[in-house]
């Protein structure tokens, strides 16, 4: 019982950060219908942005916790959203209009490119960060087994829960948000309107990398180290997830990257850490066969 | 008639490979007026709207928008920006709703740039600061206002797509008044209602024309609506104009029947139509 209960706390915190990865590719599923392979690269670029300004606080002598987090955050999420932004106006406005194989060609590329990119620069060994956050709450104690709540898991949790609060906020009341969804549902109308379909798309793909950016920067703190192929396993999980809940669905991101989270902690717990990925990635396979609209996903619809 | 009027099309010419879908043509539509546009099947009408509004780029001639900020040449303007910039704001024959959206989002929707720019780009919009607030109340206003009109105020929160047909095609309207245009481009807006409805559509137009100072163009088929409405009325056929002028002149057009009704000679016309064309022939 207290092993499980503490699997859980390990299986919502993997799936908080898997989560807000996976808003990223289903938000820009639901713009432009193409899976943005990138963008696991783009949260393994906030990762490495985080440690990087981590390091320097440190050697800056910042030791106030919550200053250098926020600091970090900030710089993390401004450069992480720049990356984004211009791996959409590289790699994927020119193929506005193309077949949608050669955005998706484009996407792998762009991934393959930004990994080599930062293996190119930041070398290939693993980069290693002190725990910024230590400690933690005792929940339970007994038979020799005591449940633990980090304080870094309470960040994450917290963290993950204001954000999806303040993104669905902007989704449903903001004219940003509007011009998102009716970008989704009829660029061609929405540009008739006066919406800038291609500011709008801009946008998503900054927002996608923004929360991978705070993802990344979770990760970092959580697990302390970063490298370059970070970005490929948990780009994979997170697009398991957004499919899992159903991609094009916000809320569907989110459940699935719990579930993702919790079927991960739950296999290695009981099963065999080593084939952990195996669960996860059955779960991509047996979704796509048997459910393919997700669990919260609407079945397509031909588009006009 | 010291101002010029308020869309100026010249020569213009719309070719797709050998195929010429508008032939060299010249006309205007003036502001606080409808101009009907009509024409049998194939004729270019569609085509001319969307010459204007950017779907095809012209292969030849001008078209100047004598907007009140200055002339704009909507031939080289593309995208989100004649609606945005010209104020140019069409509707389609088949109606183009976002139909997962509810009916007052849509006119939301058309509010875009107002409101982008009142909310710093959502950013004021998240925090709620007061000039985003003020924004957006003046956005819903004008929403809730326009949907009383049209009579839907009461399914604003339905979601577009389930709303019938005829309710669709009034909100399309609605949406593009809700986009502040200059000049408003109807195609076929009666298309698909029943003769109650197109009698309501027809006072719509002809209220919003007394009281905004717009020009319409109008695409229609339905002839009760066409010569109820119309200031002005402009015939097209296989991409040329054949007749320009008030609907009671074009109706008697020798040309336009001819269009209308095929070449064949008067005996195969009905009588009070071949009396008319004869009269018209007579009197050119």
């Amino acid at each position: 019982m207290e092993y499980f209960l503490q699997q859980l706390i390990n299986g919502v915190t993997l799936g908080a950060i898997y989560g807000l990865i996976a808003l990223g590719y289903t938000m820009v599923y639901g713009i432009i219908g193409m899976i943005n392979f990138a963008h696991g690269e783009v949260y393994m670029i906030g990762a490495f942005i985080a440690v990087t300004a981590f390091t320097a606080l440190g050697v800056a002598g910042v030791t106030f916790v919550p200053l250098a987090l926020a600091v970090v955050l900030l710089v993390a999420v401004t450069f992480t959203a720049a990356y984004g932004w211009t791996v959409e106006r590289v790699a994927y406005r020119p193929l506005r209009g193309a077949p949608r194989l050669a955005p998706l060609i484009s996407a792998i590329g762009m991934s393959i490119f930004l990994q080599n990119y930062v293996q190119l620069l930041q070398g290939a060994r693993v980069k290693p960060l002190a725990p910024v956050i230590r400690g933690g709450f005792e929940l339970l104690h007994a038979n020799q087994f005591s449940v633990q709540l980090s304080y870094i898991q309470c960040f994450i949790i917290l963290a993950t829960v204001v954000l999806i609060a303040v993104f669905t906020l902007m989704i449903a009341r903001t004219p940003l948000g509007r011009a998102q969804r009716a970008c989704e549902q009829d660029r061609t109308m929405a540009a008739l309107l006066g919406v800038d379909v291609d500011r709008t798309i801009s946008l998503t793909f900054v927002i996608g990398a923004a929360l991978a950016a705070v993802a990344g920067v979770m990760v970092t703190m959580y697990y302390g180290v970063v490298d370059f192929f970070i970005g490929f396993q948990a780009g994979l999980k997170a697009f398991t997830a957004a499919v899992l809940g159903g991609i094009g669905s916000l809320p569907g991101a989110m459940l699935g990257g719990l579930l993702i989270g919790l079927v991960e902690a739950f296999y290695s717990a009981y099963f065999s850490i080593e084939y952990k990925d195996v669960a996860a990635f059955s779960i991509l396979v047996l979704v796509l066969v048997f459910r393919p609209s997700g669990l919260l996903g609407r079945p397509e619809v031909e588009k006009v | 008639m010291s101002a010029p009027p308020l869309l100026e099309v010249a020569d213009l010419e719309m070719r797709f490979g050998g195929l010429i879908a508008v032939d060299q043509l010249s006309l205007t539509a003036a502001a606080r007026e409808i101009t009907a546009i009509i024409g049998p099947n194939g004729a270019g009408k569609t085509t001319l709207f969307n010459c204007l509004t950017g779907f095809y780029r012209p292969t030849g001639g001008r078209m100047v928008l004598h907007h009140p900020n200055g002339a704009l040449a909507l031939d080289r303007m593309d995208g989100y920006r004649i609606a945005a910039r010209a104020n140019v704001v069409r509707t389609f024959q088949n109606i183009r709703l976002f139909p997962g959206m509810t009916v007052l989002e849509n006119l939301l929707v058309a509010q875009h740039n107002t409101l982008m720019r009142a909310s710093s780009f959502s950013l004021a919009g998240l925090f709620g600061l007061a000039r985003f607030r003020r924004a957006e109340r003046a956005a819903l206003e004008r929403a809730r206002d326009w949907l009383a009109r049209v009579d839907l105020l009461d399914v604003a929160d339905l979601a577009a797509g389930t709303l019938p047909y005829g309710a669709q095609r009034r909100l399309e309207i609605a949406r593009a008044m809700c986009a502040d245009p200059v000049l408003l481009c109807l195609d076929e807006p009666a298309a698909g209602l029943n003769a109650r409805e197109s009698s309501a559509l027809g006072a719509l137009l002809l209220e919003i024309r007394a009281e905004q100072a717009i020009g319409i163009l109008l695409i229609e088929h339905d002839m009760s609506v066409v010569m109820g409405v119309s200031d002005h009325v402009i015939v097209l056929d296989h991409g040329r104009k054949i007749a320009d002028g008030a609907p009671a002149a074009v109706r008697h057009d020798a040309a336009v029947i001819k269009a209308y009704l095929g070449e064949d000679d008067d005996a195969a016309l009905p009588p009070a139509v071949a009396a008319d064309l004869r009269a018209g022939q007579g009197g050119a």
